[in-house]
């Protein structure tokens, strides 16, 4: 399959959406951006992720409404893709457990910089996969997919989001391969000490919604989960009860949302953290209240960040429309680069980019009439 | 036997008839895959399940059983099942 004009060069964006993928190249000054796309037009993708390893392997994590689940690799930055030889896919059904079928791929992660070649994918329905050739070939991970405990924090496909239960936020400590972390909505969060041998949850200190047992794993709902990559011992998360940070070897999470306006509130999807500041982080709330209208708080869209460890907040909105703007962002629809001073970036579900290039101050619409946007991530070509 | 390719499914196969040999559904789409690979999962998910939008129909009677035995010769149409926006 070919298409589009792809070409290495400065800072790139990665966007998924519900139609397709689109690739932005900036300019060393991250003023003007050359757009590359449609990429698979009428497929949804979930997620376009750049190995930073190599900077030149991009994996697409792809289905439509009407076709099984795939996932497309390309080296040339998206001029030609080939097709995974054999995409994420269960096992027969074992420990008299129902078989379970992958919906679509929701989440990649590149694997740690000692094992080239190696990604980690998070499905929905719940389920963990790993590649050793580059995402060409995919096989079921660790015991988690099949294990009956497991099988019950899954919970059901009514426990999960509206586009069904996954698995994401799949992070690789940088000091140690075998040192692994996943999020599921719903399901928890949950650690690995022994390369995805086993795992464990870590919930300690979450919350979750009134009524609902805080002690049962399966309710517990992280919406995205980030490793800070100045200090992998501190981790941050936007749960669907607030926000939290965690410092290891702690293990009892800290609802730091709590100093959030409270008019706003501390729900949200996406979390971003500051490259070289570990107690700088970004967060995009969204209305949360009574029937969860997911949308700009007041149809007001802001961004929060905290410099302090999420001790404080300050609210960014400059730029940002004024009133009667009803997005929100996805999980996986923002992100930060690795400048100087940092530029951010979010996808809106109305299909709007935005993107900041002095760590929230100052926003511009960087693309409008996109289809809704999955997934933004910056990359770095080589 | 020919097989009908709905378009969505074209992308593998560069054209809407192709010719493919199997005594049963299934076998039909294994040889599709070794000509056009990757397009089985397509339609079928792991556990051998015809995906929600895909319908296979042979002399005008639609296929439910990836097992259900087909004749050599005739044509078998794959049609993609759109909803949603």
């Amino acid at each position: 399959m070919s298409t589009g004009n792809g070409e290495t060069g400065q800072l790139l964006l990665l966007v998924a959406t519900r139609k397709g993928a689109w690739i932005y190249h900036g300019d060393g000054e991250r003023q003007s951006w050359r757009v590359d796309g449609p990429h698979f037009l009428g497929h949804i993708i979930h997620h376009l992720v750049l190995d930073p390893r190599d900077g030149r392997t991009l994996l697409a994590a792809a289905s439509t409404g009407h076709l099984g689940p795939t996932i497309f690799r390309s080296t040339d930055f998206g001029r030609t893709w080939q097709e995974a030889a054999r995409p994420p896919a269960f096992g027969p059904a074992i420990n008299g457990l129902p078989a379970r079928a992958v919906d679509h791929t929701f989440w990649l992660t590149p694997g740690h910089v000692e094992q080239p070649g190696v990604w980690y994918a998070g499905t929905s329905p719940q389920g963990l996969f790993r590649s050793e050739d580059g995402g060409t070939n995919w096989a079921p991970f660790s015991c988690i997919n099949d294990d009956a405990q497991y099988r019950q924090w899954f919970g059901t496909v009514q426990d999960g989001t509206p586009d069904g239960p996954k698995l994401h936020s799949i992070i690789v400590d940088p000091r140690d391969a075998q040192h692994l972390y996943f999020a599921m909505s719903g399901g928890g969060v949950h650690e690995s000490l022994d390369g995805g041998r086993t795992f464990a949850p870590l919930v300690d200190g979450m919350e979750v919604v009134e009524g609902f047992a805080v002690g049962d794993v399966t309710f517990h709902d992280p919406h995205c989960l980030r490793l800070c990559p100045s200090n992998p011992d501190r981790l941050y998360q936007q749960n669907h009860c607030g926000i939290y940070r965690l410092d290891r070897p702690g293990r009892r999470w800290q609802r730091i949302g709590r100093n959030m306006p409270a008019a706003v509130g501390d729900v949200g999807f996406p979390l971003v953290l500051h490259p070289r500041d570990d107690k700088r982080l970004w967060v995009l709330p969204m209305d949360g209240s009574d029937v969860w209208p997911r949308t700009s708080p007041g149809g007001q869209p802001a961004v929060y960040g905290s410099g302090d460890g999420g001790a404080s907040w300050q609210r960014y909105d400059s730029g940002l429309p004024a009133s009667q703007a009803w997005w929100t962002v996805k999980r996986q629809a923002m992100s930060g680069d690795r400048e100087e001073s940092v530029g951010l970036y979010f996808g809106t579900t109305s299909g709007e980019l935005w993107h900041s290039r002095d760590e929230g101050r100052q926003w511009a619409c960087l693309a409008r009439h996109l289809p809704e946007v999955y997934a933004v991530e910056t990359a770095y070509p080589t | 036997m020919r097989v009908l390719i709905p378009s969505a499914l074209q992308s593998y196969t560069g054209r809407p008839w192709v010719e493919a040999e199997g005594a049963s559904v299934d076998q039909v789409l294994l040889d599709l895959d070794r000509q056009f690979p990757g397009i089985r999962f397509r339609m079928l998910d792991e556990q051998r399940r015809i995906r929600r939008h895909i319908r296979l129909f042979f002399a005008g009677e639609m296929l439910f059983d990836p097992d259900q035995p087909l004749p050599a010769d005739g044509e078998l149409h794959i049609v993609q099942a759109l909803s949603g926006g």
